[in-house]
Order: structure tokens, then C-alpha cells, then sequence
């Protein structure tokens, strides 16, 4: 009982390196973007929405409604105004401004917000927690989260596949310069892609930042687990992500099960494992 | 009435000249070939005219409009559409939803998936396929149909009979008259110079990004084009 315990634990935290991951594994498929900036746009998000339940004095989950348009803002115009510029010269420049833009939020949260570290407060969903057949008990906010990613990633599955938005943007994927002819105005597709990802990344942002404690430095390591969680998955699969995330989210729960100081550890050691089993990922779906 | 017009068309390649001062006309609903050997420029041409090369905008006039150097999707927002060489389906679509791409640009006109599958059968029972199950023919087919959705006022056709068997070229090249009894004016870019020759009323031939040859198909001398077309 006490494994199976530690399996479902460490699958619904799996669902949060997931939400990390979303916006990072749909940035690189469409656009083969290496979105350098991704974790601090996640941490930026939870800082947008720290302001918003200032503001408004409503719970971080429904600033969503705010923080959501806003994000999705950020990403239209850096792709429009910035990234779309550094499109023909290989994939050196968009690494490098990417990384310029990680820089700057860090730095930017650091002078607005200063280096004490956060929290956004739902109230008593943080601890409710339900028991399921075998005495083991389920957090209920681990499960939200777990559900969110789902529901995230099958609500992208329906755009790439069923909208003509989304036949676009894998048009565009498989081969950027025949779309074009076909009368696709890539720029601005990109510049729509990186906003809907940046929807899906302040979702995340919220989300974290209700369960663990941030502060501006906090991007880089979301940026890890998302990368792994990405690769785990294979790139350009969503549902791969989702279990990309799964895998390290058991992996840490078992690691942290033999020793506590094991769990991060444990993550990157599975990621590497798996990265010389399969060096394109378990559901690898994009090429070149 | 010219519809398409080519004005000392220059083109590059970053620091490589592909495209000479090359002087064309199209006349509405006509068909013409551009014929030539490997790296005459042809496809150079068409990208040109497609907007995937930059050119100087009075280079490109397109219904007496200077087109050149506008991007792609604009052009064929005005009635361009193009087959490229090779196929370059989308190989992660269907065949339907790679026909339903080439309407992105929400033209109207005579041509819709239904028109589509009547003139091309065979695409109708495959196409929930992917695009890559297809074989050449049918690929090609494909390529013609996305690029029909567009409703064009102007075909751009390169090389449709690459790597298909004489029998496949000889359906494809049957159906240009169901298009073009459309009112669609269509540009052939070949290497097979017969097959072009057959199919439209005048060619040019190009030779090392410079026009060598041009004369109606009808009165043309068969000693000449060899000459143009190897630069003899």
C-alpha cells in the first residue's frame, strides 16, 4: 500500500510539472522555439496575479480572468515585436533573446518586488484532502491541479485537431515555408501560438505559486522540470508532456521515499536515465 | 488582357543571381510553359512571382498591380496560388485538411472540396488518410487540389510530372482543362518539354536565369528550343 501511496502522490504532482510544460512543449512544436525565458514567464505570472489579489482582494484562482489575457498579451507581443526578428538566422538568436528576456524579468521582479519570497493564499482547498479505498489519502488541491493539466492538454489536443486555427499551426510545423505559400501569415501565427502557451503558462504560474512559496529567482528550475517533463514526453507530443510530467513527478516521490534530500535528485537521475533509453523521448512525435 | 507580367526580373539567392532581366506576359485564361534544364531559374521564377523572393515591386505586376517584394500570403490573398515542386504536402494532415489548408485564404470562387473530389475521384475515398500514404500521383493530385482551394486567377504549376509514371502524368495533365475551363490562368513549369509543349500555347525557355527562347507552341521550330534549352 505504502508504494501504491507514493505512485498516485507523485502522479498528481506530476500534474504541476505538466502545467509547466504546456506552454514550453507547444512553443518548441510549433515554432521550434527554446523558449529560454519560460520559467520566469511562470513565475512572472504568479507575480501578475499577486498584484491582481491585492488589487481586487479575489482569490488567486479566479485572477485567472485577469492574469490569463494579460499573459497572453506578453506572449502575442514578445513574438510579434522581438522573436519574430531573430526567425531566419538559425537557432542561436531566439535562444540568446530568450535568455536577454529571462534576465530582465528576473531583474524586473527583482527591483519591483524585491527578493522576499511569496505566496498566494486559496484558502481551505491547500489542505483538504480526501481517503480513497486503502487508507490512503488524496490531497484535494494535488488532484485539481492534476485535473487542470488534463483538461488542459485535451482542450489543446481539440484545437490542434479540430479547429482550422489549429491545422494551421501544424501545417506551419511540419513545414513553415510551404504554409506560407498557402496563404498563412506565419508571423502572425507564431505571435498567436506563443500567446496561447503564455495562457496555459499563467495558469501554471497561479497554480504553483498557491502550493509552494516563490520569489523572482524561482523561474530556472520550473524551466528545468518543464524541459525534462518535455523530453521524458518526446517533443511535440502533448500527451507525452503529460507523462513526461507523471514520470518525474513519481520519480521525486519515490527518491524522496528512500531519503527526503533524494527527490530533486531523483527527477534529473530519471530524466537522464531515460534520455539514454530513448534520446527522442517516449512519444517522440515531431521530426527533424 | 495580361494578367501576369514580369518586368526585368531580377532575383537572388543572398548574394547569387539566379534571375536575369527576365521580360514575361500572361494573358488572362491562357496557358503558358516555362521550360528549361536544372537551374535555369524556373522555380527561382515562380517563388518570385509567389512572393517567397524578394524582388522590386514594379518587377512582379500582377492585373496591372506591381506585386513584387509582398509577402506570400498576401499574394495569394490576390489570386495566386501555387503547386510546388516536389508536392510539400503537410505530412502530419489529412488529405482533407490539407485541401482545407489551401482555403485559408477564404477566397471565393468556383472551387470547394466538392468540386475538388468530382474532378480528382480517387482523393474523395482517401481522404481521412495522412498525406503521406498517398502515392506520387496521388500526392500531386493533392497538391493541385489545395492549391485549387485557393480559387487562383493565376495557377503556378512546377514540375508537375516529377518522379510520376508516364501513365499518372498523362491523368494530371488531363485534368488542367476542367481548371482552366474555370477561366484560371496557369504558368507549367517543366523539364518534360513535350508534355508542356502539348498543354500550353506559348513557352519560354530559360537558360542560366536568362529568357533564351519564347514563341507560340503551335509554329515552333524543335531545333531551336534544343538549342536554347542546352545553350548550343
Amino acid at each position: 500500500m505504502e508504494w501504491l501511496n507514493i505512485l498516485i502522490q507523485g502522479a498528481l504532482l506530476g500534474g504541476i510539472y505538466a502545467l509547466f510544460a504546456i506552454g514550453l512543449s507547444m512553443s518548441f512544436g510549433i515554432m521550434r522555439l527554446v523558449n529560454i525565458a519560460h520559467g520566469d514567464l511562470i513565475v512572472l505570472s504568479a507575480y501578475v496575479a499577486l498584484v491582481v489579489t491585492q488589487q481586487t482582494g479575489i482569490d488567486p484562482i479566479s485572477s485567472l480572468v485577469i492574469v490569463a489575457p494579460v499573459m497572453f498579451a506578453v506572449g502575442y507581443a514578445v513574438q510579434r515585436g522581438l522573436l519574430n526578428h531573430t526567425l531566419s538566422g538559425g537557432l542561436l538568436p531566439p535562444l540568446l533573446v530568450t535568455f536577454g528576456i529571462s534576465v530582465i524579468i528576473q531583474n524586473g521582479l527583482l527591483q519591483t518586488f524585491g527578493a522576499y519570497t511569496q505566496r498566494l493564499h486559496e484558502g481551505a482547498i491547500e489542505t483538504a484532502s480526501v481517503r480513497i479505498p486503502g487508507g490512503i489519502a488524496i490531497g484535494v488541491y494535488p488532484l485539481v491541479v492534476f485535473a487542470v493539466a488534463v483538461a488542459g492538454i485535451a482542450a489543446l489536443q481539440f484545437l490542434f485537431y479540430r479547429t482550422g486555427l489549429g491545422r494551421a499551426f501544424r501545417a506551419v510545423s511540419d513545414d513553415a515555408d510551404t504554409a506560407e505559400l498557402m496563404g498563412i501569415d506565419n508571423r502572425k501565427l507564431y505571435a498567436l501560438a506563443l500567446g496561447i502557451a503564455m495562457i496555459f503558462t499563467a495558469i501554471a504560474g497561479v497554480l504553483f505559486a498557491i502550493r509552494t512559496i516563490f520569489d523572482p529567482a524561482a523561474g530556472p528550475i520550473r524551466l528545468i522540470l518543464a524541459f525534462e517533463a518535455v523530453i521524458i514526453g518526446g517533443l511535440g507530443s502533448m500527451w507525452g508532456t503529460l507523462i513526461g510530467g507523471v514520470v518525474l513527478g513519481v520519480a521525486q516521490t519515490i527518491g524522496a521515499a528512500i531519503d527526503p534530500t533524494w527527490q530533486i535528485l531523483a527527477g534529473h537521475l530519471a530524466f537522464l536515465a531515460i534520455l539514454i533509453v530513448r534520446p527522442s523521448g517516449l512519444f517522440p512525435r515531431t521530426r527533424d | 488582357m495580361t494578367l501576369l507580367r514580369a518586368n526585368a526580373l531580377s532575383a537572388f539567392y543572398g548574394d547569387f543571381q539566379a534571375l536575369f532581366d527576365v521580360d514575361l506576359g500572361v494573358e488572362q485564361g491562357e496557358t503558358i510553359a516555362i521550360i528549361g534544364a536544372n537551374g535555369a531559374g524556373k522555380t527561382t521564377f515562380l517563388r518570385a512571382v509567389a512572393g517567397a523572393i524578394a524582388t522590386k515591386p514594379g518587377m512582379v505586376m500582377f492585373d496591372g498591380e506591381p506585386i513584387g517584394g509582398r509577402p506570400p500570403h498576401d499574394i495569394v490573398r490576390l489570386g495566386i496560388a501555387m503547386v510546388p515542386e516536389g508536392r510539400r504536402l503537410f505530412q502530419s494532415l489529412s488529405v482533407e485538411e490539407n485541401l482545407l489548408l489551401g482555403a485559408h485564404s477564404r477566397r471565393s470562387g468556383p472551387w470547394s472540396l466538392k468540386r475538388v473530389y468530382d474532378l480528382f475521384p480517387r482523393l474523395a475515398e482517401l481522404r481521412h488518410l495522412p498525406s503521406t500514404a498517398l502515392s506520387g500521383g496521388q500526392q500531386q493530385m493533392a497538391a493541385i487540389g489545395r492549391a485549387l482551394m485557393a480559387n487562383p486567377r493565376l495557377l503556378l504549376c512546377d514540375e508537375l510530372s516529377l518522379g510520376l509514371a508516364p501513365v499518372v502524368i498523362r491523368d494530371i495533365y488531363g485534368c488542367l482543362g476542367t481548371i482552366t475551363s474555370e477561366g484560371t490562368t496557369v504558368v507549367l513549369v517543366e523539364q518534360d518539354i513535350n508534355r508542356a509543349l502539348d498543354a500550353s500555347v506559348r513557352f519560354y525557355c530559360f537558360q542560366e536565369g536568362r529568357l533564351a527562347l519564347t514563341a507560340a507552341t503551335a509554329n515552333f521550330d524543335r531545333a531551336a528550343i534544343t538549342a536554347a534549352y542546352f545553350g548550343l
